[in-house]
């Protein structure tokens, strides 16, 4: 109950919250989902539907759940988090025992009014149950072996349950964005060299162990790894999607080839360009300077919310507002890379911008948490 | 758990640091991807833009009409005819089994053609236009297009394919079309893009195949734009390709198809050449086979059928086709010692009825002898003796020599498939080939057209023609490519003594007019039109002595195999020669019994330009010349029906 030392009187109440909202965040996200629609308009072939209208409606519904989320007190959030948490590895869980099996893999569970993919949701929760543990330990704590084994089965319990779906990808997030809280809330280095280490051995054994009875990873994983590794290998098969990605980003030279004019995505020549690989399209019809807009705009989200949590004394909040930002991060990097043939293709939605439900819902309650602690934050 | 100030400010002093760190990372991270984006969308960008163009654009080729081939007279011999067909896209269609039993209804469709297009229609794309059926009539064409709404996905299109309006008749000459096989792409080095379009036509025979490159034209080019399943979006542009060029033959169609017709029911080749400029009025060979078979695609039982059958009606005899030419030999025989001075016009050798040569005896086919001959009666009695003796003092280099300038022996450049190049032999060639030397019995049997001596029905023509003029006539069957007229083929003279032309031509004429002569009986009375010429009768076997001693078999007798091939070798009119002809019929018997009477016939039909009047003939064949030109005037040439007729 940390916040009771301060003096809260400053804090904004009722209405008075609003003018105390971070508004750079908020017109950076209106830019960023605008330029969702412009693409999703552009890739249906200049139609509203199929994908623009559901968007929209869907970015104002998340709008609205982040503003309510922005008025409530980050305290409450606070002891909140082991619930969400909770809630989050629940259901997890019940995809694993109820889910629908979609592309190959188990991620869905239908709620009746969407579907809801828990580990979405999970991104968001464990960055804030590791941030709230981090506020209730003492500071001396923080690089107690004890006291880092605790965040560690925090972190690995859900990611083994996304890894079982299968979901390579969403696993990686877990992963980085928790040990990313960690760093941040001070343990020491030690342990992350030491994981670094052991990381890279990992990667080195999965590889080594292919085709050996104790094979670590599934066999289209390593598809994917060798598809990255060398997409001309086999360029209508699994490499298929990198090749023509690239051509399409390609092609797009400086200015791009024009709204609504780009070959590639029109004529389906890219796969997935509504919800993965929409940024190609985007590569495409704007070129080098409208891809590049669009990472700098996301890169300014990112910053102003360091800048947001720098400026916060208060230990839940600046974790949690730096854990949301890295997640977010973590999200456009990873897509951005494995379009433009950096990283494998794992199934990371481009955030705001892809088409998608649960991915959009869950990135703005997070940012409604940020916005909370920027309100109400010590002053 | 309450927190001191103290730790409360150096927590968020770490976590300060750290998000600096992190930061740190993700900048650079950020700098990473848009060095990335860098290389991709400006430095590589030309390379991309290109691989992406590669990907959307598609040519497609506009495969170009061919060239039509017509007669002399303008007339068509190969043309294209409009091929209409019905194609069906599954994707328009609907029911699919339903429109094809609708389709049914109004067009009679071949049930394995259905089932065919049904399997291809599985197979294929839903957007992919699969042909229903091909040639249809205007007719079922017109019903399908009145019936259009209650058949969706079905569209009638219009095609070209290759049409021969006198089928059988010029069928040697121009040949046919066929689709492009992988054999012939292995044999032919020719990068055109046509020939990967699958079932494209091409020449595979005749004129058609030895023009090809005239007839065919260029392709053109369509450029179209498909999306990532192949699908047609739209047309960027075209560029027309250039048609074949049309070409147009020396051949007079109706006066090849009274000589095929003429020949009916032999197996025999004839060529008929125009003096003034070498022009080819008809190249015959006999039996022949219909030409449209082979485009539509020949039925099994068909080829079979002429691929067996004993007189290879595939073969272009005519040109290709080589023979003894027995008698018809001797006037180069005669020019030969002429020229060389071993003997002169009047000079006469004595015919006893045999020659011997050292120890083996020469026959003439007149076993009495004919007594004293000179130039003159020896051709027109085509007594043997005299030849016999006059090729031992010339020699055959000599004898070879004097073919080759008149045509035999040498390969006549056609726009043909395999055209002869026949045998005039001498010394050297026995030498090479057989690797023996030359006997004075080879020349023997040399001097009156046998032994070695081997010449297509063509090279006789020519010959003849040569005879007939002085002068080098050379074979000529294309008059115009595209309206460009093709060098004559009347050439330099001979250089041989005009006088000695003159005796031979003059004993030929006897041949033909004289009581005497061996041809007599296949006079032309007609003082304008009379003819002049020279028999041949060649052996395809051996006679042995003992054979001889018994009296030689009738021909009649012998299996037809065996019996003598008939020549007949001429040119009318006999004073102002215009056309030389050459006819052999295959075992047909004695040149003056089976070979004059057609020559005569075609040499009367290209001097009237159609059937000559019966006052040309002797009073005692009217009747039965009456009657044949009847029986040929009431045949419709082969392959010829009203619809296919252009």
């Amino acid at each position: 109950m940390s916040y009771l030392e301060y003096n809260t009187k400053y804090v904004p109440t009722g209405f008075r919250k609003v003018l105390h909202l971070n508004w750079a965040i908020i017109l950076l996200l209106i830019a960023v989902a605008s330029a969702g629609f412009l693409m999703l308009y552009s890739v249906a072939g200049g139609s509203m539907t199929p994908w623009v209208e559901p968007q929209m409606q869907r970015f104002a519904l998340g709008m609205v759940l982040m503003l309510i989320v922005a008025m409530v007190p980050i305290w409450f959030w606070r002891n909140m988090a082991f619930v969400a948490y909770g809630g989050s590895l629940v259901l997890l869980l019940g995809v694993e025992f109820f889910g629908e099996v979609r592309m190959g893999a188990q991620r869905w569970i239908d709620l009746g009014f969407m579907r809801l993919q828990p580990s979405e949701l999970m991104k968001i929760t464990l960055v804030m149950f590791l941030a709230a543990y981090y506020d209730w330990l003492p500071n001396k704590k923080t690089s107690h072996p004890l006291w880092v084994v605790v965040p560690v089965v925090i972190i690995v319990v859900p990611t083994l349950l996304v890894l079982r779906q299968p979901d390579l990808g969403t696993a990686l997030l877990l992963l980085i964005g928790g040990a990313t809280v960690m760093f941040l809330a001070g343990v020491h280095w030690a342990y992350f060299a030491t994981v670094g280490g052991g990381g890279i051995a990992a990667v080195v054994a999965a590889l080594q162990s292919r085709g050996t009875p104790w094979q670590l990873l599934q066999d289209y994983q390593y598809r994917r790894i060798d598809t990255f590794l060398d997409p001309a290998n086999d360029p209508l098969g699994a490499g298929y999607h990198i090749t023509q990605a690239k051509i399409a980003l390609g092609s797009g030279g400086w200015t791009g080839r024009g709204f609504m004019q780009g070959t590639q995505s029109r004529l389906n020549f890219l796969p997935e360009k509504h919800t993965d690989f929409i940024f190609t399209t985007l590569a495409e019809e704007f070129g080098f300077v409208g891809a590049f807009t669009l990472l700098v705009l996301y890169l300014l989200i990112v910053v102003f919310c360091i800048i947001s949590a720098m400026g916060n004394r208060d230990r839940f909040a600046s974790l949690l507002t730096l854990g949301v930002a890295m997640t977010f991060f973590l999200f456009f990097a990873v897509n951005m890379a494995m379009v433009m043939g950096l990283a494998p293709v794992v199934g990371v939605p481009l955030p705001l911008v892809s088409y998608g439900g649960s991915a959009m819902l869950v990135l703005l309650v997070a940012f409604g948490l940020v916005q909370s602690a920027h309100i109400h934050r010590p002053r | 758990m309450k927190r001191a100030p103290k730790d409360v400010i150096a927590g968020a002093r770490t976590v300060s640091r750290r998000a600096l760190v992190v930061g740190g990372v993700q900048l650079g991270i950020v700098g990473a991807l848009g060095w990335r984006m860098q290389s991709l969308q400006v430095e590589q960008a030309d390379q991309f833009r290109l691989l992406a163009e590669e990907n959307r654009i598609n040519i497609r080729l506009l495969p170009p009409s061919r060239g039509l081939i017509f007669d002399r007279n303008g007339i068509p011999i190969a043309a294209n005819e409009q091929n209409y067909r019905v194609v069906m896209v599954r994707e328009d269609a609907g029911d699919v089994g339903e429109v094809l039993a609708k389709l049914t209804e109004i067009v009679e469709i071949d049930p394995r053609d259905l089932a065919r297009a049904m399997e291809e229609m599985r197979r294929r794309s839903p957007f992919v236009p699969v042909t229903i059926a091909d040639r249809l009539s205007w007719e079922d064409v017109a019903q399908i297009n009145l019936n259009t709404p209650a058949l969706p996905g079905i569209q009638a299109e219009v095609g070209l394919s290759r049409v021969y309006p006198w089928g059988a008749d010029l069928a040697h000459v121009v040949g046919y079309v066929g689709p492009v096989s992988d054999y012939d792409l292995s044999r032919i080095d020719d990068p055109d893009p046509l020939l990967q379009i699958p079932k494209f036509q091409i020449g595979k025979t005749g004129a058609e195949n030895r023009l090809e490159r005239t007839l065919r034209g260029t392709a053109g080019t369509r450029r179209i734009e498909v999306n990532a399943a192949g699908r047609i979006m739209r047309e960027l542009d075209r560029q027309e390709g250039d048609p074949g060029k049309d070409v147009q033959l020396t051949l007079d169609s109706r006066l090849q198809s009274y000589v095929q017709a003429r020949l009916d029911n032999e197996s025999a080749g004839a060529v008929v050449i125009d003096l003034e400029n070498g022009d080819l009025r008809a190249i015959a060979s006999a039996p022949a086979f219909d030409p449209n078979l082979f485009v539509r695609g020949i039925s099994v039982a068909d080829w079979t059928a002429l691929n067996e059958d004993k007189y290879r009606p595939l073969a272009a005899k005519a040109v290709q086709g080589t023979y003894p030419p027995g008698s018809t030999f001797k006037m180069v025989t005669v020019l030969a010692a002429m020229e060389a001075g071993v003997v002169t016009p009047d000079e006469t050798v004595y015919c006893p009825g045999y020659t011997d040569v050292f120890n083996i005896r020469f026959h003439c086919w007149k076993r009495g002898g004919h007594g004293n001959m000179n130039l003159h009666e020896s051709l027109k009695q085509s007594c043997d003796c005299y030849y016999y003796e006059i090729a031992q003092r010339v020699g055959i280099d000599k004898m070879a020599e004097m073919a080759r300038k008149l045509g035999l022996g040498v390969r006549h450049d056609l726009p043909l498939s395999a055209v002869a190049e026949g045998l005039a032999p001498d010394k050297e060639w026995k030498a090479r080939v057989r690797g023996e030397e030359w006997r004075i019995g080879d020349t023997v049997n040399a001097s009156i057209g046998q032994g070695y001596v081997l010449s297509s029905p063509l090279q006789l023509a020519v010959m003849t023609a040569r005879l007939a003029t002085g002068r080098v006539v050379t074979p000529r069957l294309i008059r115009l490519i595209d309206g460009v007229e093709q060098p004559s083929g009347l050439g330099e003279s001979l250089g041989l003594n005009e006088n000695t032309l003159r005796r031979i031509r003059a004993s030929m004429e006897d041949v033909c007019n004289h009581r005497r002569g061996t041809a007599y009986g296949s006079r032309i009375i007609d003082e304008a039109h009379k003819m002049a010429g020279k028999t041949g009768t060649s052996q395809v076997r051996r006679i042995t002595p003992e054979e001889r001693a018994a009296g030689v078999t009738r021909n009649e007798d012998l299996p037809w195999e065996r019996r003598d091939h008939a020549l007949f070798v001429g040119y009318a009119p006999y004073d102002n020669p215009r056309y030389a002809v050459s006819v052999v019929v295959e075992h047909g018997g004695g040149g003056s019994a089976a070979a004059a009477p057609i020559a005569r016939d075609i040499l009367l039909q290209a001097q009237y330009g159609g059937p000559p009047p019966l006052e040309a003939y002797p009073a005692a064949v009217r009747d039965r010349i009456a009657e044949q030109q009847r029986r040929i005037e009431a045949r419709v040439p082969q392959g010829a029906t009203g619809r296919s007729r252009v």
